[in-house]
């Protein structure tokens, strides 16, 4: 019942928020932010209840919460939802970065707000959705969903080019997803021919029987459709024109969670259902992550509009998590999901600056900007520390996440460790970009402009403590996650065990092997160090 | 005394947040109250800590204390622990007492600025994070100190942010030691990898056991740990940041590009000294490198006209003795000199402060010229921080520490006659550079009036680091007078002893009066060119060759130009070119294609009837004819 209200409250959020549009302006802001906050004193409950349980050591199965039953039983499609410590955290994302999103547009959306902030429940419960589905079916079902709000979000509050990017995007993640669906019906396919169960439920698809080719075209599928929403280099190219063309709340949205939604397919449903056709196909994957973060970076690099260039940043980042997917140990992983959290802060939080700035200056050309320090201090210092944050500054977040996925592919492979080490650098020469061009040098414009007001300011100051939470004790969202991917490694380690078996197309060292089994032994055999914490 | 640890960098800490805070709404007197008052609370427990941690020593002269798990996953357990031994102690007591006395002076320094707290709190977040640094028990910790140094330095050098020079000059040695800290990184990859844990004490008693002497991977370690070192402390290659560093605030530089933040590599080196020393390969690039940086950067200095330039290039070329030290395993002699040239160069940068902040901030030497009697107090101390950085024999703290590197150069066992060598010619430059900044500065015709006198706050700082340039000296006196060595019989709890080869007195001694012939020989020389004969100067810069060697040197050996045409460029033109994203040309080529049919199909849609039928009489005819033919 509470895995249905978590998506479902949106829903009807989202309706109510529209219809009482027609009364008042601030009703559709108001009972939005009343959604959000009752269903974030949900999820704190549930978050609290769970640590609570782990640190006394009570294990109950691999899900927190699950509920299966029939739903279309003649096709096997199953009403089928689950929470583990991985959705948890990722909804809680999405409940976070909706809450900042409704009070980034507070001011700055004065047209259609029943309507806008219909949409932008209407994605969150479809995302929210995605993180709890476990029937390939209703994945696919809100994973399609998810589109058509984001649609409209760009489409109707968008910037001046907002026709081609919705457009764009649209066509990118609607061509993708078939893949997806084709990749599904595959599966369920092929695990109905070999056992005689026509399902689409996950964790009975999990280890279906197939020869190397059929999962590799099926993993291939998958691949499409997480690399575009991740975005991969090269079908990344939706990913700029959408986020620079939507309105603050539709970029924070794209870039704290569309992208994760990515992530967490690869992560959840690519590798546990694919494991030795996502491994052989490792290599080129983790190439591709790896040209993701120096190509962003120096993409972003080369930007005049201020909101592009961050748009440019999500791709570096990103490769990150995928990086961090592929190497699949432990440390990899964990680091993976720190920097999914704290991208979506620091990322959100940048875009949500650029808005203000853009609601200033009405610009968002660099060009125009410089200076701006002396007008508006505060906003400068925020700047400054998200740029930070974005450039992995310990102390922060996302510095915590990258140095551990940088820590776990090392064992994987040590030439992939130290290219991906070099986006450290990038990120430094983009960072330190923005700042200069926006907010150092001399105020040629002669800007006179208000800095943050309180609103703003709240904004900020949640987003700069939760990312300093984030790289000083990440400890919390570590507790929290170690199960769930301990138990998505077992599934793996069950059927395939990657960087172990000489076989395997991905050639690893003995020294690297033994690192492998090290950290598996710690990780799963015999539990000892923090796995018991 | 000692469970009390972790205030010491916790107070700098709390005073940056509560000026960045509350700056806006304080006084100056309250800001610098905080900014002040932070750091030297701390030194003043860090000095009660020194007192116990000597007079009663916990077990095995070290303390550790944790204060809670940073990370915790499989096996990967860094926590914000501190570490406390004989060497971060001593790192720990010049950082906050240095530190201190660079406040004290910055709290008038800056008066007339802006960005007063701001300054503050910048210069707050840096003694914190240099001692995080210092302090932490794991590299990760290190590594977040040594980050948040870089950070400070970055905000400080464009403290003026203005003029985007200064903006340059701050991205500029962001990202030239965020190279040296990739590096690094990597290195953390790697001990971690065959350790298993980061913990430095752990990996140290391992070492020895898991490599042996000469392994590949030891030197490979050692030489990643070595990047990061020759970035945050402006070693060849990556030494081009510093003289641009200078952009700063005077104490700034005293403070982060003299005293303390360019020392990190040299505490890392010594830190990790049992990885180095498994690797005797990686032992002598660390020398040579120190040996090449402190040459070249010492002819450099002789050319320059701003005075901070020649003491960055100083700094540098100092810097390059104490890596000389470190690779020749002269561990203490490196780590006295560290603390000696923190006394010194900081009383340098703070002196010449004050002429730029009295002189309408000219920095160029030559325009001031014999302002001795302007700025009795600033002379003086000045001309005894000269004389220590020039080595001046007996009476100067930097005889002592520099004439022990030099020694060791020759008497180590990783010693060679070349690195001797490097390091007699350097001690020889050193002095030549060193006055000919004394007397251009101090001596000849008056050019300029100092529009007021320094006040206190101004001098105090000046007047201590001038005594301690004399007399911390006497803490290591080598064999041949005296043998008093409290300072390295300290460290050595930590840092093994230099193994020489049994050299005697005799021939120590005689080393030592190379060592002091060079420094006055210089000195004289300086005074014969810069005073006596500056024609000969004049005229020797005329010719071609002098003009043409003068420019390069003066250019710091053309690194910037090198790495400008290598990197700095082809990084921004491909940027600017591909602006545009090279792959969104595929899919609006495929847009073009759909669209070219779209308009050959829209063609055949024409509404006449009369191409409709004639259009199917064409199919159907095409339809039979292959029917027919088939």
């Amino acid at each position: 019942m509470t895995l249905t209200f978590l998506y479902l409250w949106f829903v009807i959020g989202g309706i109510l928020a529209w219809i009482s549009g027609r009364w008042s302006k601030n009703f559709p802001r108001w009972i939005s932010l009343g959604f959000l906050s009752i269903h974030m004193a949900v999820l704190i409950i549930i978050w609290i209840k769970y640590l609570a349980a782990q640190s006394a050591g009570i294990q109950s199965g691999p899900w927190i919460m699950e509920i299966n039953v029939p739903w279309i039983a003649r096709f096997g499609i199953h009403y089928s939802l689950a929470l583990d410590g991985f959705s948890l955290l990722l909804i809680v994302l999405s409940n976070f970065l909706g809450i900042m999103a409704v009070a980034a547009s507070w001011e700055g959306i004065q047209y259609r707000i029943g309507f806008f902030h219909f949409n932008l429940l209407w994605i969150l419960a479809a995302i929210v959705g995605i993180f709890l589905a476990m029937d390939l079916f209703l994945f696919y079902f809100f994973w399609e969903i998810m589109l058509v709000p984001l649609y409209f979000l760009i489409g109707i509050w968008g910037h001046e080019n907002r026709t081609y990017a919705t457009l764009k995007f649209f066509i990118f993640t609607q061509a993708s997803g078939l893949f997806m669906l084709l990749a599904i019906l595959g599966l369920y396919f092929v695990h109905g021919a070999s056992t005689g169960i026509y399902t689409f439920n996950y964790t009975d698809l999990l280890g279906t029987p197939m020869s190397g080719t059929t999962a590799f075209w099926l993993m291939l599928g998958f691949f499409i459709a997480f690399g575009v929403k991740l975005p991969l280099v090269p079908v990344h190219t939706w990913l700029p024109d959408a986020h620079t063309e939507a309105p603050t709340a539709g970029s924070v949205d794209l870039a704290g969670l569309v992208l994760k939604v990515g992530a967490y397919g690869f992560i959840r449903f690519m590798i546990p259902l694919f494991p030795e056709a996502s491994f052989s196909f490792a290599p080129v994957a983790m190439i591709l992550s790896v040209v993701g973060i120096i190509y962003g970076a120096v993409v972003a690099f080369g930007q005049t509009d201020l909101k592009r260039l961050v748009a440019y940043t999500s791709i570096s980042h990103m490769g990150f998590v995928l990086l961090g997917a592929f190497a699949w140990n432990q440390l990899a992983l964990q680091g993976a999901l720190i920097i999914m959290l704290s991208h979506g802060l620091s990322t959100g939080a940048l875009f949500i600056l650029v808005g203000d700035l853009q609601d200033r200056i009405h610009t968002r050309e660099m060009g125009k900007m410089g200076g701006l320090w002396d007008t508006m201090p505060r906003m400068g210092g925020y700047a400054m520390f998200f740029s930070m944050a974005s450039l992995g500054l310990p102390g922060i977040g996302n510095f915590v996440g990258e140095i551990l996925v940088l820590f776990g592919v090392y064992q994987v492979s040590v030439t992939l460790g130290i290219i991906a080490t070099i986006g450290f650098i990038v990120a430094t020469i983009y960072s330190l970009w923005i700042i200069q061009r926006a907010f150092w040098g001399k105020n040629t414009q002669s800007w006179k402009l208000h800095d943050h007001n309180p609103r703003e300011v709240a904004i900020m100051v949640i987003m700069v403590v939760g990312l300093m939470w984030m790289g000083l004790y990440p400890q919390t969202i570590l507790n929290t996650s170690r199960q769930a991917f301990k138990n998505m490694r077992q599934y793996v380690y069950n059927v395939f065990q990657p960087y172990h078996q000489k076989s395997s197309a991905y050639q690893v060292n003995p020294a690297r092997d033994e690192m492998t089994e090290k950290s598996l032994n710690t990780a799963q055999i015999k539990p000892k160090d923090g796995d018991q914490k | 005394m000692l469970e009390l640890l972790w205030i010491v960098p916790a107070l700098p800490f709390l005073g940056f947040l509560l000026l960045v805070l509350f700056g806006k709404h304080l006084s100056r007197t309250g800001v610098a109250l905080i900014g002040v008052g932070s750091v030297g609370i701390s030194g003043i427990l860090t000095i009660l800590i020194a007192i116990s941690f000597i007079t009663a020593p916990p077990a095995g002269h070290h303390f550790a204390q944790t204060l809670w798990v940073w990370i915790d996953v499989a096996g990967f357990t860094p926590a914000i622990a501190f570490y406390l031994d004989s060497l971060s102690m001593i790192f720990m007591l010049v950082i906050t007492f240095v530190g201190f006395l660079i406040h004290l002076y910055s709290s008038e320094f800056m008066l007339d600025d802006d960005g007063y707290s701001r300054f503050f709190a910048y210069m707050n977040l840096f003694i914190g994070s240099m001692l995080t640094l210092v302090m932490g028990n794991n590299l990760l910790l290190l590594y977040l100190g040594w980050e948040g140094v870089g950070l400070c330095s970055y905000l400080l050098i464009g403290f003026w942010y203005q003029d985007p020079a200064n903006g340059y000059a701050a991205r500029k040695a962001f990202v030239v030691t965020r190279v040296g800290d990739a590096s690094m990184a990597v290195g953390l990859f790697l001990l971690f990898k065959h350790f298993s844990t980061l913990n430095i004490q752990s990996i140290l008693t391992q070492a020895p056991d898991l490599w042996a002497i000469g392994a590949p991977v030891a030197t490979a370690a050692a030489l990643l740990l070595l990047g990061g070192a020759v970035g945050k402390s402006a070693q060849l290659p990556l030494q081009t940041w510093l003289p641009d560093a200078m952009a700063g605030p005077t104490p700034v530089s005293a403070l982060i590009h003299a005293a303390t933040m360019v020392t990190a590599g040299v505490y890392l080196i010594a830190r990790m000294h049992v990885v180095f020393a498994l690797s005797p390969i990686a032992m002598l690039i660390v020398a040579i490198v120190g040996a090449l940086t402190l040459l070249l950067s010492g002819f450099s200095a002789i050319t320059q006209v701003d005075i901070k330039r020649v003491l960055a290039y100083s700094t540098i070329s100092q810097i390059g003795y104490m890596f000389l030290g470190l690779g020749v395993g002269a561990w203490s002699a490196a780590i006295f000199h560290f603390m000696i040239h923190a006394f010194f160069k900081a009383l340098l940068f703070l002196g010449a402060g004050v002429i730029i902040l009295t002189h309408h901030h000219e920095h160029n030497m030559f325009k001031m010229r014999g302002i001795r009697k302007q700025l009795p107090v600033t002379f003086w101390t000045f001309l005894i921080a000269s004389g220590a950085l020039a080595a001046f024999p007996l009476v100067t703290a930097g005889f002592y520490s520099k004439d022990a590197i030099i020694w060791y150069a020759w008497s180590s066992e990783q010693g060679s006659p070349l690195l001797w060598v490097a390091g007699f010619v350097g001690a020889f430059i050193t002095a030549i550079y060193t006055f000919r900044m004394v007397f251009i500065t101090f001596f000849g015709e008056p050019r300029m009036e100092a529009t007021h006198k320094p006040g206190i706050r101004l001098k105090i700082p000046l007047v201590v680091l001038g005594t301690l340039s004399v007399i911390a000296g006497f803490l290591n006196l080598p064999e041949t007078m005296g043998h008093f060595t409290p300072f390295s019989d300290f460290l050595h709890f930590a840092l093994p002893a230099v193994r020489t080869f049994h050299e005697t007195l005799t021939q120590e001694f005689f080393f030592q009066i190379y060592t002091a012939l060079a420094s006055l020989v210089g000195i004289y020389l300086a005074y014969f060119f810069f005073i006596r004969k500056f024609e000969f100067i004049v005229q020797f810069t005329k010719t071609t060759f002098g003009a043409a060697l003068q420019r390069y040197w003066f250019s710091g050996w053309a690194f910037d130009w090198f790495y400008d045409l290598l990197f700095v460029r082809p990084y921004i033109w491909i940027a600017r070119i591909n602006k545009e994203d090279v792959f969104d040309l595929i899919y609006d080529g495929i847009a073009a294609i759909s669209r070219v049919f779209n308009r050959m199909f829209s063609f055949t849609e024409s509404g006449r009837i009369r191409a409709y039928a004639m259009s199917i009489v064409i199919g159907a005819i095409i339809i039979l004819t292959i029917a027919v033919v088939l």
